[in-house]
């Protein structure tokens, strides 16, 4: 097991470093920053200090040795837009983010798990048929229109929700977070079912699928025949053994909500780390791009080197070594 | 009566066949491929259909702006989905717009195909470091979502449609590569590719000839489903302005168009779009999770 980590650990490093080259690679091919730094009305001879100042009449092979350097000493850069370091700002972005996100996974497992149950265990009925009809809309509509849709029903129609914004915060822990009062919640509902749905879609067949699998297993058939009642032989012996799989898509999904966080947050102007991508995008802060993306291939590779270790642990059956 | 002597044609072949039988029988697979069907004659008949050319600035009224659909009050036969803000029929543009989402979708997922299966092939049949390097990359790429890798390219390229192509087939292309490599190597050891080495057949023939047919059938289910996805995802990075430009609008760019006229209740201009990449998808998936049924030997 001790060996295994650390072949995992070198993958992980290997992988971060890659990224970054990619990341420096692909912006270098956005032009010269230099003009987003220095006033408009600039002399040629001032641009020209700035970009060595900047290091960037460098060769490029410097620039990255520099860039790879300044990584591992933990200075990301700082904005061109907000005047901060711009790992502060994804920092201070991360706990708005992290709610929508976390609360649309509860919300797409606690649905899923029993849904799918039910369509595996009885795929020949009309309302399991109807569930996986469901799931493929789901799959197949674009998630930010139907984001769209929820605002225009439910903030601008019937004026239930909010439409935008994180509405009031506290801090708890350090902390900010909308959980602690009903007004934040409401500003938290529709971002999350909007992200939800995706991932309950495809939780949802991938838990039926699984429950078919299991279900055709001997160990279910012996349940059954020694009498054991249906409720435990479908979630004591079927999803139990249905769920080991889905600790492998965990990383994916995570990913997945992550990616599209940053369409939900847009349209919601929620003040996420994923709108502020998108807003990094729009204004060209280049280093705020690096900084999201470094910072995000760190968590996707944090979470699969977890996954795979907690799939070791949890399946016997799964060698390691 | 005379038998008939002649050799049966594809068409024939598949008409007596065993998905062709199965798929009369499914509704599901028959549906997936009448939205697939009137889709493909909506945007090559697509001017035939509007009265409108949405992109002719003549054609337009500003004073038809902000029609609301037939059915709505104060909404006209002539516009039968209402107009937008420039007074442009929103038929007419969801037309025009299929066309571009629709061609992005299928030409990105014909790149996809195209240098997917050939590096795959590659890394397969010879192995060794190359084999390496093409299935590291394709691990990396796999742990990161699709859509932040396109968004990512999109921010460094800048808009256009051939952007959106080269970023879709640089996310697309390696499922293909993964499959097409596991397949070749189960190929490689059987007697056929064994017999045509010793008979000195070049490494090119073997691979395009011999291999390649006998490793196509699972890329078929991948590659619809995947026509699905790129439109999508494509819709994804032209809401946020990072797509395809203003002069060429794809369904999700017309989203983006009716988003910010929405909270005044003007709600067609951008629901309407979003229906049809629904539709379209929709359709799409039915037929893959039919195709996936139907060519998966291990459910039979």
């Amino acid at each position: 097991m001790f060996g295994y980590l650390i072949k995992r650990f070198i993958q992980m490093i290997f992988v971060l470093w890659i990224v970054s080259v990619l990341v420096f690679v692909m912006m270098s091919f956005t032009g010269d920053p230099t003009y987003m730094m220095v006033p408009l009305d600039a002399t040629d001879e001032q641009i020209e200090q700035a970009r060595r100042i900047l290091g960037l009449d460098q060769s490029h092979l410097v620039q990255y040795w520099r860039f790879l350097g300044n990584l591992l000493q933990g200075d990301f850069g700082r904005s061109f837009v907000f005047r901060q370091p711009a790992l502060q700002l994804i920092m201070e972005r991360l706990p708005a983010t992290l709610e929508i996100v976390v609360l649309a996974m509860i919300m797409a497992l606690t649905l899923a798990i029993p849904l799918g149950v039910y369509a595996g265990a009885y795929p020949q009925r009309a309302g399991s048929r109807a569930l996986m009809a469901g799931s493929l809309v789901g799959i197949s509509l674009p998630g930010f229109w139907l984001g769209m849709v929820l605002i225009f029903i439910f903030a601008v129609k019937l004026q239930i929700f909010p439409s935008s914004g994180r509405g009031p915060t506290t801090v708890i822990w350090g902390i900010r977070t909308s959980l602690t009062s009903w007004e934040g919640f409401k500003h938290l509902i529709l971002p999350a079912i909007t992200l939800s749905v995706g991932t309950l879609a495809i939780l949802m067949r991938i838990i039926r699928a699984e429950m078919m699998e299991v279900l055709r297993q001997d160990y279910v058939k012996f349940a059954r025949a020694k009498g054991a009642a249906n409720r435990v032989v479908l979630f004591k012996h079927g999803l139990k053994n249905a769920l080991i799989p889905l600790i492998t898509v965990f990383g994916l999904m995570l990913g997945d909500l992550i990616a599209f966080a940053t369409l939900t947050e847009t349209i919601f102007a929620w003040p996420g780390i994923g709108k502020l991508l998108v807003d990094s995008i729009y204004s060209g802060d280049r280093t705020v791009i690096v900084v999201y993306l470094m910072f995000v291939a760190f968590l996707f590779v944090m979470v699969n080197f977890l996954v795979d270790v907690a799939y070791a642990l949890i399946d016997p059956r799964i060698k390691v070594a | 009566m005379a038998a008939d002597t002649r050799e049966p044609s594809v068409f024939q072949r598949f008409m007596v066949s065993e998905l062709a039988h199965n798929w009369r029988r499914s509704a599901s697979a028959i549906a997936g491929t009448v939205i697939i069907i009137s889709f493909i004659v909506l945007v090559t008949a697509g001017p035939y259909l509007t009265a409108q050319n949405p992109y002719d600035v003549r054609q337009l009224d500003i004073m038809e702006a902000f029609k609301p659909p037939v059915w709505l009050e104060g909404g006209t036969a002539q516009y039968l989905l209402g107009t937008d803000q420039q007074g442009r029929d929103v038929w007419a543009s969801i037309v025009y717009g299929s066309r571009i989402s629709l061609f992005i979708g299928l030409v990105a997922m014909l790149g996809s195909v195209l240098i997917g299966a050939t590096l795959g092939l590659i890394a397969g049949y010879y192995g060794g470091k190359l084999d390496a390097i093409i299935m590291r990359i394709a691990d990396i790429q796999l742990s990161f979502p699709s859509v932040l890798i396109a968004l990512f390219l999109m921010s460094a390229f800048g808009t256009g449609v051939d952007k959106v192509l080269i970023a879709l087939i640089s996310v697309g292309w390696v499922v293909y590569a993964r499959t097409v490599r596991g397949a070749t190597l189960r190929e490689k050891s059987r007697e056929y590719v064994q017999a045509a080495r010793v008979s000195g057949l070049p490494n090119s023939k073997i691979i395009f000839k011999h291999v390649l047919p006998n490793v196509l059938t699972p890329l078929i289910v991948i590659a619809t489903i995947q026509v699905g996805t790129f439109i999508l995802i494509e819709a994804s990075l032209s809401f946020l302005g990072v797509g395809v430009p203003i002069t060429q609008p794809s369904l999700g760019l017309l989203i983006k168009n009716g988003f910010d006229v929405l909270f005044s209740g003007l709600w067609w201009i951008s629901v309407f779009p979003g229906l049809f990449i629904m539709l379209i998808v929709f359709g799409i998936n039915l037929l893959g999770d039919f195709l996936r049924d139907e060519l998966n030997p291990r459910l039979k």
